[in-house]
């Protein structure tokens, strides 16, 4: 049996997911819906996209294990790398794989929303690579407190428009995302970065970013003599790294574990509702209004979560669990400290829900495997400016 | 007019199709401002029926100025069940569709949003987000209600799909005129045309046109093909800059004299 398989053929995973877009985005969904199918069994598309990413996106990252680490918490833990690929985070998996089916329908075009920037980045990059056009839409705060990605962003040929609507933030990004892909479809691909949005997305974006765990299951039970580790955990805002990994271990043992911003907990504090495409867990007020998300990490600063999450969560299959932002400070200092990897704040939450639970949830002795989703560059100034330090 | 039975708005707009009338639906944000003041007075100025948003959160097919309108009726501390219970008081003299986005449809529940409606005197509900596909258990639900709900056709949507929606569709057919979302244009975009001549070629329901419709000559210049439009941007952009039921009366006046100028 496969737990992580395809969704129905409405787009659904249980009762989660669906494809509530505008009329006129549906025949772009349907087209892409019928490129991915074809392409994703196509084995000539399949080689490409590997190809890229072993040749240019510094694939396969390693999986390390982190000694001291495991140490101090009595518990043994291993990092998937994702911090080593491409553009500094598991975001370029997804990215190529969308671009090569851009030039595949025949579009010129990408456009796609971002948070900490670091899937704009990957956006950028892939546009470059292979030559399409690219058009970021940011939230003002985020603009402002990933000035670095926005930067790169714009070093790479992308232009990046700052969204001054809403909460400035990540949900207002794509809102106007979708606003943009309704006016320009013919020519234009909206690259969304997480397992959300109308089907195919959620489902696309997971296949996209399986290889982080179907890569991880093998160097893992290398180094742990054939078994698998008793827990896996990565962090989940929309849940783009957290779906990836899981799809590698979802059909064995594992105990799996999403970890969401305490401030943007949408499995752990949200109901079903429908935004941005799919029906998922949501952040809402008691007339269905989206409430606005905060949390210290501009990555995982969202309301909503991606419907498979929903969904495994809906069935037991994986468990959701929150860490605060004063948690997740901690955790990025220790292992900055204990191992000289500095994690972005994204994966230091799955980091904090290990430091937390190693004893606890997660019994002494356990093997523990961490999705490292990204490096700590892009969020220095925000970490130094809390922690008072100005650079 | 019939409110509440059956089926109330397409047989209302149907008649003053069939005498050879242009149709004019305004749109007006639920919550903003004096709004239940500015449709009694557009309803006077001549329009056919009125189209309130129920305001979102995140309307994604909402361009800056309905975005504004709808951003300052939420701050204002609007909600669905203010504006139905405002509705309710109000008894407009023609019919009313709600518009909102699926969430707030939702999050109440299709049963009970349906029986709200119904009770408030809503003739009908318009979810841009809620397409054919999705919209099964809502339209079955809002017609046993007797709310019509009325569903959108996109310049992209393809023939066999269009009439799937022109048949399934209460009240009226939504044609979108643009490829884009709410807003004014300077000139009428050719899609507008198209989108209604497909439609008018396979439905006899009203086949009203909107989005990207923004004054008298334009309404005029669709038409000629439709059966009429709705207009949205270019009224709230009047009363956003702080033109009240007078500006807005005079507005619809000028529409009201431009489609009656047909036959």
């Amino acid at each position: 049996m496969t737990i992580m398989g395809p969704p129905s053929e409405t787009g659904r995973f249980g009762e989660f997911g669906g494809r509530y877009v505008p009329e006129s985005l549906i025949p772009a969904c349907v087209q892409l819906e019928e490129v991915f199918t074809s392409a994703w069994s196509d084995p000539r598309f399949v080689d490409q996209y590997r190809t890229i990413l072993t040749e240019y996106g510094g694939r396969p990252t390693p999986v390390t294990e982190v000694r001291r680490f495991s140490e101090k918490l009595g518990v043994r833990v291993f990092l998937k790398r994702e911090d080593l690929a491409h553009t500094g985070s598991h975001k370029i998996n997804n990215v190529v794989g969308q671009a090569l089916l851009t030039k595949r329908m025949g579009k010129s075009r990408l456009i796609a929303e971002t948070g900490a920037g670091q899937h704009g980045v990957a956006t950028a990059t892939a546009a470059a690579l292979m030559g399409l056009e690219c058009t970021v839409f940011m939230g003002e705060i985020d603009v402002a407190r990933q000035a670095l990605n926005v930067f790169r962003m714009k070093l790479l040929g992308a232009s990046v428009i700052p969204v001054t609507s809403g909460s400035r933030t990540l949900k207002d990004a794509i809102n106007e995302a979708m606003r943009e892909w309704v006016a320009s479809v013919d020519t234009t691909h909206y690259c969304i970065g997480s397992v959300m949005g109308p089907h195919p997305y959620p489902y696309m974006v997971r296949e996209f970013q399986r290889i982080v765990g179907d890569e991880a299951l093998v160097q893992v039970q290398d180094l742990l003599g054939g078994e698998v580790p008793d827990f896996v955990v990565a962090c989940v805002g929309g849940g783009s790294n957290a779906a990836g990994t899981f799809a590698g271990f979802a059909d064995t043992r594992a105990q799996l574990i999403g970890v969401e911003p305490e401030g943007g907990a949408a499995i752990n504090r949200g109901i079903p509702g429908v935004v941005h495409g799919s029906r998922s867990n949501l952040l809402q007020d008691d007339v269905g209004q989206i409430l606005e998300a905060h949390s210290i990490s501009a990555g995982l600063d969202y309301p909503g979560v991606g419907p498979e999450h929903s969904y495994l969560a809906s069935i037991g299959r994986a468990r959701y669990s929150t860490a605060n932002d004063e948690e997740v400070l901690g955790a990025l200092q220790l292992l900055s400290r204990l191992e000289g990897i500095i994690p972005a704040l994204e994966p230091a939450h799955a980091i904090a829900y290990v430091i937390r639970e190693a004893g606890k949830e997660i019994p002494r002795g356990s093997t523990v495997l961490v999705t490292m989703s990204g490096r700590g560059d892009k969020d220095a100034e925000t970490v130094a400016q809390i922690l008072g330090e100005s650079i | 007019m019939e409110q509440g039975s059956f089926g109330a708005l397409e047989k209302n707009l149907s008649e003053k199709k069939r005498n050879g009338k242009k149709l004019l639906v305004p749109y007006v944000c639920g919550g903003f401002d004096n709004w239940v003041e500015v449709v009694h007075a557009i309803i006077e100025a001549g329009a056919d029926a009125v189209e309130v948003g129920i305001p979102f959160s995140d309307p994604i097919m909402d361009g800056p100025v309905i975005q504004e309108a709808s951003q300052r009726a939420l701050e204002s501390g609007a909600t669905p069940w203010s504006i139905f219970a405002e509705i309710r008081h109000a008894s407009f003299a023609a019919p009313i569709a709600a518009m909102t986005y699926y969430n707030i449809v939702h999050h109440a529940g299709h049963e009970r949003f349906a029986s709200v409606l119904a009770d408030c005197g809503v003739a009908a509900s318009i979810i841009p987000d809620l397409q054919l596909d999705e919209a099964a258990d809502w339209m079955r639900i809002a017609d046993e209600n007797g709310v019509e709900n009325v569903l959108l056709a996109a310049p992209t949507t393809h023939p066999d799909r269009l009439k799937r929606i022109a048949d399934a569709s209460r009240g009226f057919v939504y044609g979108i005129g643009l490829m884009g979302v709410t807003g004014e244009r300077l000139s009428l975009a050719d899609s507008a045309s198209d989108i209604a001549r497909r439609l008018k070629a396979c439905t006899e329901k009203p086949v009203l046109i909107g989005i990207g419709v923004s004054n008298a000559q334009q309404a005029i210049e669709v038409s000629n093909v439709a059966d009429g439009v709705i207009v949205g941007s270019a009224l709230v952009r009047r009363l956003v800059q702080g033109g009240g039921a007078e500006v807005a009366f005079e507005f619809v006046s000028e529409l009201r004299r431009g489609l009656d100028s047909f036959g």
